[in-house]
C-alpha cells in the first residue's frame, strides 16, 4: 500500500511538472544541433559543431535571436553513429524542432523517411543522400549547396584539366579512398557511371571505421596500382591517416584531391610532405567578415566559445558557421512567408524552400564575399553550385582555381533516376502534396 | 575464379619480392603494436583475474595525457624536450594514480565477485575514462610530440629486385622499443621479487595471500605496468598517426590476438598480434581486392577463428580440464 502511495505520487508529480513545464517556452525557437565532440570522428566534428553553435549564439547575443525570437540551441551527442543519432531524433521530436541538421549520412538516411512524418525538415548541408536534392520526391529534405554527385563531377573536370582533357584519361587509372559507409559510398554509382563514360579503369580502396588510423595496406595497394590520380572521400581520423599515408609512400600530392572535409589539422599533421594536396571548397576561411567578427566578439571573446581562439574561422568551423547560415536563412524566410515570430517545422520546410542568398542578401547580413549566392525552389533542394579546388601550401589552403560548376548533364539524369528508384523501393513513398510557395 | 585465390596471389609474391617484404614489415611493425596492447590484457588478467576492457582506452587516455601536458605547458611559455619529457613524467604519475585509484575503487570492493562484475566494472573505467579525458584535454586529435621526445623520423629505403622497400624510421623505433619493452617485462617478472609474486598471484591467489604476498600491492603494480604499455604502445602509434579516440578502436584488435595467443600467455600476446599484423596485412594486399577490399578489419577475426579450431585454448593458453 505504501509503494501504491508512493507511486501514485510520484506520477501525480510527474504529471504535474509535465504540465508546468512544457519542453521549451512558446516565445523560443528549437534548434537542435547533432553535433559529435567525442569519439574517431571528433576531428571533423569538433569545428563544425563550434562554428555552427557559435554563430547562432552571436544572432542570440547581438539580435535577440532572429526576427526578435531567441533560439534555444541543444547539442545531442551522436558520436557520427547512427543509432545514438536516431536516438538523438527520438529525444527531441516532441520539443517542436524546426528542422534537423544530422551531420552524418547515415544518420539522415534514417530520418529522412521520419521528416514528413513527424513534419521536422533535415537539413544535411553538401551530404546525405544525393538524390534528396529532388524537391518534387523529397519535400522535407534539403541538401544544399552541392551533392556528393555535383562534388565528384567537379574533381572529374578538375582531373579532366590537369590530365589536358576528359579524353586523355582514357586508358588511365584513377583511385578512389573512401570510408566504408553511406557517405563514401554515396559517389560509386557515378563514379563507375565516369570510368564507363570515359574509359579509364577505377580502383576501390575503402577503408573501415575500425581502421582509420591503421591504413597502410590500402596505400601499399595504391603503391601496386600506381593510380594516375587518387580521389579521396574521408572523414574523422580518415583524413590525416590518409595524407600521412600518401606522403609516406610518396604519391604525388597534385593529383590527390578530397571532397570538401579535410581541414586545416588533417593536412597539417603530415608535416611539410602534404604540400600540394587539394580539397574542393565553396566558401571563404578567416575572420575577414563582418558577420565573422560579430561572432569574435559577442561568443569567442565573451567566453562563450569552447573553440580554440587562435583557431578562430580555420576552414571546418567556416564550414560551421555556412551550416549555421543556412539554419539562419531558412528560419528568417519561414518568418516571412507566414508572418508568424515563432515557427514550426513546417514553416521552415517552406522557408528553406525560399532561401535566395543573394549577393545582397550576404552583404545585409555581413558576410559579402564569403560565399557564392544560394536559391533554392520546390523542385531543387540543393542548388548544384559551384566550388573551387584549394591546395594546402604548408600552413593554410590556398585558392588555386575559379569556382568550377558541377557537371548537371551528367548528374541530372542519375539524381532524378535515384530519386524515382527511392520512391519505388520504399512502397508507399508518399507523392508530394505539399503546396509549393509563390516566391518559389 | 580459383587461380585468383590460389595462384595468382603467389605468382605477386615472387614478381613483386620487394612488395612482399614490404607488406610483411607493415605487417610486423601493427602487429608488434597489437601484441604491446595484448600484453597490457594478458598482465592484469594474469594477476588478476579480469579481463580488463578498458585496455584500449588506457592507450588513449595516456596519449593524450602526454600530448594534452604538453600543450598546456606550452600555452604557459614552456616548450622543446624539457616540457616534453616533464608532461612524459607527469602520463606516467596520472597512470600510476590511475592504478592506485582503480585497485581502490573497482578491484578492492568487488573482490570475490563473479567475473561479470568486475569485466563490467571495466567497462565503468572505460567510459569514465572517455569522458574525463575530453573534459580536460577535448575530443580532438592530437600531433604527438615525437620529435620533442627524439623519436626518429623520415624513412630509410633500399632497392630490391628492381623495386624498393621503405621502413619508416618511427616504424623501426616502435619495433625495437616494443621488444625492448618485452624483454623487459618478461626480465622482471622473471627475476625480480615482485615479479615472482605476480606469478605466484596468478598461479593462486590464496596460496600466494597464505605466504604473505599483498594482493593489493601485487595489483597496483600491474595495471601501473599495463599504464605504462598503454602509454608507449599510445606515443608510438600516435606518432604514426594522430593521437585521437579512433585510436581505441584500433585497440580492440588485440581481441583477435588474445583469442589467438590466450589470455593468460606473454609469449603468445607476442607471437598472436604478429600473426594477426602479417596476416591480416597479406590478407587485405594479396586477396583483399578480390572482394572489394576493405577484408583489414575482420579477417583478424577469421584467422583467429581459425586457429581455435585447432587450439580451443589459444596458442599459448593453458589448456582446461575440467572434472565431470
Amino acid at each position: 500500500m505504501k509503494h501504491l502511495k508512493s507511486l501514485t505520487a510520484g506520477v501525480a508529480l510527474a504529471a504535474g511538472l509535465g504540465a508546468a513545464a512544457p519542453a521549451f517556452a512558446a516565445d523560443e525557437i528549437f534548434v537542435p544541433l547533432f553535433t559529435y565532440r567525442t569519439g574517431p570522428f571528433a576531428g571533423s566534428g569538433v569545428p563544425i559543431a563550434d562554428g555552427m553553435k557559435d554563430y547562432l549564439t552571436m544572432l542570440n547575443e547581438r539580435d535577440g535571436g532572429i526576427g526578435g525570437v531567441k533560439l534555444k540551441l541543444e547539442e545531442c551527442e551522436t558520436g557520427y553513429d547512427t543509432k545514438k543519432g536516431v536516438e538523438c531524433y527520438e529525444s527531441i521530436k516532441g520539443k517542436n524542432p524546426v528542422m534537423t541538421n544530422p551531420w552524418s549520412t547515415g544518420i539522415t538516411l534514417q530520418l529522412i523517411p521520419k521528416a514528413g512524418v513527424d513534419k521536422i525538415p533535415v537539413l544535411s548541408m553538401a551530404y546525405g543522400l544525393s538524390a534528396a536534392a529532388r524537391g518534387d520526391t523529397f519535400p522535407w529534405v534539403f541538401n544544399p549547396p552541392n551533392t556528393y554527385w555535383d562534388g565528384l563531377s567537379i574533381i572529374m573536370k578538375y582531373i579532366g584539366t590537369q590530365a589536358g582533357g576528359m579524353d586523355k584519361l582514357k586508358g588511365k587509372t584513377i583511385g578512389y579512398i573512401y570510408l566504408d559507409a553511406g557517405f563514401g559510398k554515396e559517389p560509386i554509382p557515378l563514379f563507375e557511371q565516369y570510368a564507363k563514360d570515359v574509359g579509364f579503369t577505377l580502383k576501390l580502396y575503402p577503408v573501415g571505421a575500425t581502421e582509420m588510423q591503421n591504413q597502410s595496406a590500402q596505400w601499399l595497394n595504391v603503391r601496386r596500382d600506381k593510380p594516375d590520380f587518387m580521389v579521396m572521400y574521408g572523414w574523422g581520423a580518415l583524413n590525416p591517416t590518409a595524407i600521412k599515408e600518401a606522403v609516406k609512400i610518396g604519391y604525388p600530392m597534385d593529383k590527390f584531391v578530397s571532397i570538401w572535409w579535410p581541414g586545416e589539422d588533417d593536412a597539417r599533421s603530415a608535416g611539410e610532405g602534404a604540400k600540394g594536396f587539394k580539397t574542393l571548397n565553396w566558401h571563404a576561411v578567416g575572420a575577414d567578415f563582418p558577420a565573422m567578427q560579430d561572432v569574435k566578439k559577442y561568443v569567442v571573446d565573451a567566453g562563450k566559445s569552447l573553440y580554440p581562439k587562435e583557431k578562430f574561422g580555420e576552414l571546418l568551423y567556416a564550414r560551421g558557421v555556412y551550416n549555421a547560415i543556412l539554419i539562419a536563412e531558412g528560419i528568417s524566410q519561414a518568418q516571412k512567408i507566414t508572418g508568424k515570430k515563432v515557427v514550426t517545422g513546417e514553416d521552415v520546410r517552406r522557408g528553406l524552400e525560399q532561401m535566395d542568398l543573394s549577393e545582397a542578401r550576404l552583404k545585409e547580413i555581413g558576410l559579402a564575399g564569403f560565399t557564392a549566392p544560394l536559391k533554392l525552389s520546390c523542385a531543387d533542394h540543393n542548388g548544384h553550385r559551384a566550388a573551387f579546388v584549394q591546395e594546402w601550401t604548408g600552413t593554410a589552403w590556398k585558392k588555386v582555381t575559379d569556382p568550377i560548376e558541377p557537371n548537371l548533364q551528367v548528374v541530372t539524369p542519375l539524381l532524378d533516376g535515384a530519386a524515382k528508384d527511392y520512391a519505388e523501393k520504399n512502397t508507399g513513398w508518399p507523392k508530394r502534396t505539399e503546396v509549393c510557395d509563390k516566391a518559389s | 575464379m580459383l587461380y585468383s585465390i590460389f595462384i595468382d596471389p603467389f605468382v605477386q609474391m615472387a614478381g613483386a619480392p620487394d612488395l612482399l617484404v614490404q607488406t610483411i614489415w607493415e605487417g610486423t611493425v601493427s602487429g608488434v603494436l597489437y601484441a604491446l596492447i595484448a600484453l597490457g590484457f594478458v598482465l592484469i588478467y594474469k594477476a588478476s583475474g579480469v579481463f580488463n576492457y578498458a585496455q584500449g582506452i588506457m592507450v588513449v587516455f595516456s596519449a593524450l595525457t602526454l600530448v594534452g601536458t604538453y600543450q598546456k605547458l606550452g600555452g604557459l611559455g614552456f616548450s622543446g624536450p624539457g616540457a616534453a619529457f616533464l608532461a612524459l613524467a607527469f602520463a606516467l604519475l596520472v597512470m600510476f594514480i590511475l592504478a592506485v585509484t582503480v585497485e581502490r575503487v573497482v578491484l578492492r570492493p568487488l573482490v570475490n565477485q563473479p567475473d561479470i562484475i568486475l569485466l563490467m566494472a571495466t567497462f565503468g573505467v572505460t567510459y569514465f575514462l572517455i569522458g574525463f579525458g575530453e573534459y580536460v584535454f577535448g575530443g580532438e586529435p592530437k600531433q604527438m610530440i615525437a620529435e620533442q621526445l627524439f623519436l626518429p623520423k623520415g624513412a630509410t629505403e633500399f632497392q630490391m629486385a628492381g623495386g624498393f622497400v621503405q621502413l619508416q624510421n618511427i616504424d623501426v623505433a616502435a619495433a625495437v622499443i616494443a621488444v625492448i619493452m618485452i624483454i623487459g617485462l618478461s626480465a622482471f617478472f622473471q627475476y625480480t621479487r615482485i615479479g615472482r609474486a605476480l606469478r605466484a598471484v596468478a598461479d593462486s591467489h590464496k596460496a600466494a595471500l597464505s605466504v604473505g604476498i599483498s594482493l593489493n600491492q601485487i595489483w597496483i603494480v600491474v595495471w601501473f605496468t599495463a599504464g605504462i604499455v598503454a602509454l608507449v604502445t599510445g606515443i608510438m602509434w600516435g606518432a604514426r598517426s594522430n593521437v585521437s579516440f579512433a585510436l581505441e578502436v584500433v585497440a580492440l584488435k588485440a581481441l583477435p590476438v588474445l583469442i589467438l595467443g590466450g589470455l593468460t600467455s606473454i609469449p603468445g600476446a607476442i607471437v598472436g598480434g604478429l600473426i594477426i599484423g602479417i596476416g591480416e596485412k597479406l590478407g587485405e594486399f594479396y586477396w583483399g581486392p578480390l572482394v572489394g577490399s576493405g577484408i583489414e578489419s575482420w579477417l583478424a577475426y577469421v584467422i583467429a577463428l581459425a586457429f581455435l579450431l585447432f587450439r580451443p585454448q589459444g596458442l599459448f593458453g593453458d589448456k582446461i580440464i575440467e572434472r565431470i
